[in-house]
């Protein structure tokens, strides 16, 4: 017999994403997401600190096609990761454990981030009344 | 830190190809791991086509019958055939179960078939379980008592306390929830798994046992129980149905109660 290592079997690589391991990593990503997020909001408050123009500055950068699709990710990340975060808190009362209800509410978070993501932006457009 | 690729010797080569036998008619492509430390070489998945006229029902049996009539040298695990002993757990389909419990029928398509995930390989499907039965040790999977018993009976249950145990019993350790984890995946030497934690648990929730503070002490630990983040993949494998994430909720939350 050879002294061959042992391999280690494969993980990630075969394992079948599902709705529980999938909302869990992108609770990760979603929280990771928005700790870039909050730095660029302390970027805003400080260039609206400085001056007319520094804000005038931030605010053509926010309002940039790519400055506007990160927005658009970052409200999408702070509704999921605000209801996800509802949802582990009742997991750790120790409620909704069971799978029937995991998969539920799982679907349910999905629903709410999306339905409150395009509410805010809808609700944004039209305050700008289109000004903007 | 986490390794989300395979070591180089682990990294999967293609494998040969079997096929049916002339005149079967209902053909299905088995894919399964391969590997032996005979081999100088890295692990392959090889096909294997079987003729489901002449196989039973459940994925154990296609297994057995690729040992006995196609490749003999197809190493794995299988006793009780019927979910019970744990034996042949592995990775069917993407999802940790038992191979005698779960029917072919129940695929689409190939069947691709895996050891349990993030184990090292003792030979094909056979996964090194060494170290997760040294952490089923670690929680002292026993009663414990202080008291002496009555000297005329039993340490006697009500029906209501006998029911704590309901769900956590009937675990059979088959290591499908805590090689489905991601936490146990990167931690395993540190975080105890679903599995076993269930079964620190089960303890615990014995009215009869009287060492739970001392079990809660042992358990409180960033890794050993805390790397349970509630993904849940545990009890969605579950091949007896239970729900090893439950169970790890209610230390936590035993943990917090003595501490208020």
């Amino acid at each position: 017999m050879s002294a061959r290592q042992r391999p280690l079997s494969p993980h990630l690589q075969v394992y079948k994403p599902q709705l529980t391991s999938v909302l869990s990593i992108t609770h990760r990503g979603t929280g990771l997401f928005l700790s870039l997020g909050a730095l660029v909001l302390c970027y805003w408050l400080l260039a609206l600190a400085a001056g007319p123009d520094s804000y005038a500055n931030a605010q053509a950068v926010i309002g940039s096609w790519p400055g506007q699709l990160l927005l658009f990710g970052w409200v999408a990340a702070l509704y999921y990761h605000l209801a996800n975060g509802i949802r582990h808190l009742f997991w750790d009362a120790g409620y909704g454990l069971e799978l029937k209800t995991t998969y539920a509410s799982g679907f349910a978070v999905v629903a709410v981030s999306i339905v409150l993501t395009v509410a805010t932006w809808i609700i944004a457009a039209l305050r700008m009344g289109g000004g903007a | 830190m986490a390794e989300f690729t395979l070591p180089k010797n682990s990294k999967i080569k293609a494998g040969k190809t079997f096929n049916a036998a002339a005149g079967a008619k209902r053909i299905k492509r088995i894919r399964v791991y391969r590997w032996s430390p005979e081999d100088d070489d890295n692990p392959r998945i090889d096909t294997y086509e079987i003729d489901l006229d002449k196989c039973g029902p459940m994925v154990l049996d296609a297994i057995i019958h690729i040992k006995n009539e196609i490749d003999s040298t197809l190493t794995f695990r299988r006793s009780c055939r019927e979910g019970i002993c744990g034996s042949c757990a592995m990775n069917i389909g993407g999802t940790n179960t038992l191979a005698c419990t779960k029917a072919i029928d129940d695929y689409e398509g190939d069947i691709n078939i895996y050891p349990l995930p993030h184990m090292d390989v003792v030979k094909d499907l056979v996964p090194d379980m060494t170290h997760f039965y040294a952490q089923y040790a670690s929680v002292k999977p026993w009663l414990q008592t202080q008291t002496t018993p009555p000297p005329d009976r039993e340490r006697l249950q009500s029906k209501e306390e006998r029911a704590e145990l309901d769900g956590l019993y009937e675990c059979i350790l088959c290591a499908c929830c805590s090689t489905s984890c991601p936490s146990y995946w990167w931690n395993q030497e540190r975080y105890l798994g679903p599995a076993i934690l269930l079964q620190a648990y089960r303890f615990i929730a014995d009215s009869r046992d009287e060492n739970t503070g001392e079990r809660l002490d042992e358990l409180e630990d960033p890794f050993k129980l805390y790397r349970c983040h509630t993904i849940m993949n545990c009890t969605n494998s579950c091949p007896k149905g239970l729900n090893p994430a439950k169970a790890i909720a209610e230390i936590k939350k035993k943990m917090v109660e003595r501490s208020v």
